[in-house]
């Protein structure tokens, strides 16, 4: 869907930090309201005067109600989005792109598998699933992060553990880290995986999503049933700069998500 | 999570049988040193339950840096396989473990014995060394980083 909007109002309504260089916004209409997201889906978020980036809906409803975006500060406008206070305003447009295609996942066992703020566009899959356990099979939500210092909605992980196979792992462990090291894959020794009745939802950097589809085939999963989310740059976000292009693909109107058979080859290929 | 299913479910009935047979039950409380880096490898376990860390010596007085943990379902120890039969690193119980050991001497004789379970069990071991190579090369690329891509 590439719906053109203007871009809204959208004020603050409150603020949450994550880890140290990042932080959940919570964000209500000013005005007019945006139409609905959905899980996957991306809004752009206008920094007023520094610039807009893409970034990804992290939780449909917040506390207050309005969309919750997770934002990681890596450069100019990340960083201004990052130091927004409760009542400051944004600009939003959206949604936009594909969304994850939890249809197809509909009477299956769903595995989440996050790499570092790669967790947030998969956390309101995270809540579909557990809104519905009468549609959904077996939750297994796997996640790797840098150091454990860098693990994003470390409650909501604790919460999920109660309904859901959760792991977490981590690159580089700390004092104190009781938890795994290693690569994210690892962890799926873990999980007793139905090959014919999962369907995996994986993000991250590219690099980690490849091995991690490359590993979840070695296992048995056909490449139709994994779901990657493909966040190149992006400017326009409606289809028209081609800035995204990834192939015939444009990520932001095909994409993010797509079908790990879409792209496999895609991905191989070092410059399109 | 639930059980997963065994790494050795690859081998047939009858040459997993055999294996198992030279293999025994064995319990390390969390925090039981497995083996020591350099130390002789001379078996392997599959991991049931728990998680173990394998760790490097740092120096100065430091404690092991931790490198990788294997949970259960999982293979640990390939160092019994190619000389210089030492481990390359070390292994520490993170919690209470259980786990099937097997003694490298009886399963190297087994493999003489039945080169096809032997093929197949070496099969196996080079595909545990792999994943672990590539998981290496891919941590190498610290692609978490904020701003990651590669090594510079
Ligand atoms: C569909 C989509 C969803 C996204 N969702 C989120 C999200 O939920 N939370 C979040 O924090 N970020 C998300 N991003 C990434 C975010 O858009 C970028 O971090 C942001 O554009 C950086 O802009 P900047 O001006 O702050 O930094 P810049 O000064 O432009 O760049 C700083 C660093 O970030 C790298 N970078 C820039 N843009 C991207 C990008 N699109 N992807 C990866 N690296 C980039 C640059 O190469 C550079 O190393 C998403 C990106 C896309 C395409
Ligand atoms: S960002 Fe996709 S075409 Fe412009």
């Amino acid at each position: 869907m590439s719906t053109v909007t203007p871009p809204l109002p959208y004020r603050v309504a409150e603020t949450r930090a994550e880890t140290a260089d990042t932080r959940s916004l919570e964000l209500v209409p000013a005005g007019r309201e945006l139409p609905p997201f959905s899980p996957g889906q991306f809004a752009m978020l206008y920094a007023f005067g520094i610039g807009e980036v893409p970034i990804s809906v992290s939780a449909l409803h917040g506390p207050h109600g309005g969309l919750v975006h997770t934002v990681r500060a890596v450069g100019a406008v990340s960083a201004a989005l990052y130091d927004l206070r409760p009542g400051e305003t944004v600009g939003l447009r959206g949604p936009f792109g594909t969304g994850w295609d939890l249809d197809a996942a509909a009477g299956q066992d769903v595995l989440v598998i996050a790499g570092g703020i790669g967790l947030a566009p998969l956390r309101p899959v995270v809540h579909a699933v557990l809104d519905r356990p009468d549609i959904y099979g077996r939750l297994g939500i796997l996640v790797g992060t840098r150091t454990p210092g860098d693990l994003i909605y470390r409650g909501d992980i604790e919460r999920w553990r109660d309904r859901a196979e959760v792991g977490v792992t981590v690159d580089r462990p700390g004092p104190g880290w009781h938890g795994s090291v290693g690569v994210v894959t690892t962890l799926l020794d873990a999980f007793a995986l139905r090959p014919d009745r999962t369907h995996a939802l994986v993000c991250g950097p590219e690099v980690m999503m490849r091995h991690t589809a490359r590993t979840l085939m070695g296992r048995g999963l056909a490449a139709h049933r994994v779901q990657v989310s493909l966040e190149r740059n992006m400017r326009c976000a409606t289809g028209h700069c081609g800035h995204c292009q990834l192939g015939p693909l444009l990520l932001c109107r095909d994409g993010p998500v797509v079908g790990y058979d879409r792209v496999e080859r895609l991905l191989a290929v070092r410059e399109l | 999570m639930s059980e997963p299913s065994s790494p050795l479910d690859f081998l047939p009935l009858v040459q997993r049988a055999r294996l198992r047979a030279v293999g025994f039950d064995v319990s390390f409380p969390a925090g039981a040193r497995l083996f020591d880096e350099g130390g002789e490898a001379d078996r392997f376990w599959l991991l049931r339950r728990g998680e173990v860390a394998l760790d490097i010596c740092v120096p100065g007085g430091q404690p092991e840096a931790v490198m990788e943990t294997l949970g259960a379902g999982q293979l640990l120890g390939w160092s019994w396989i190619c000389p210089p039969y030492r481990w390359h690193l070390g292994a520490r119980a993170v919690t209470a473990v259980q786990a099937m050991e097997f003694p490298a001497t009886d399963v190297l004789a087994l493999c003489a014995a039945d080169p096809e379970l032997g093929y197949a069990l070496m099969r196996r071991f080079t595909g545990v060394v792999a994943e672990r190579l590539q998981a290496t090369r891919i941590r190498l690329l610290d692609l978490y980083a904020p701003h990651a891509g590669g090594p510079p």
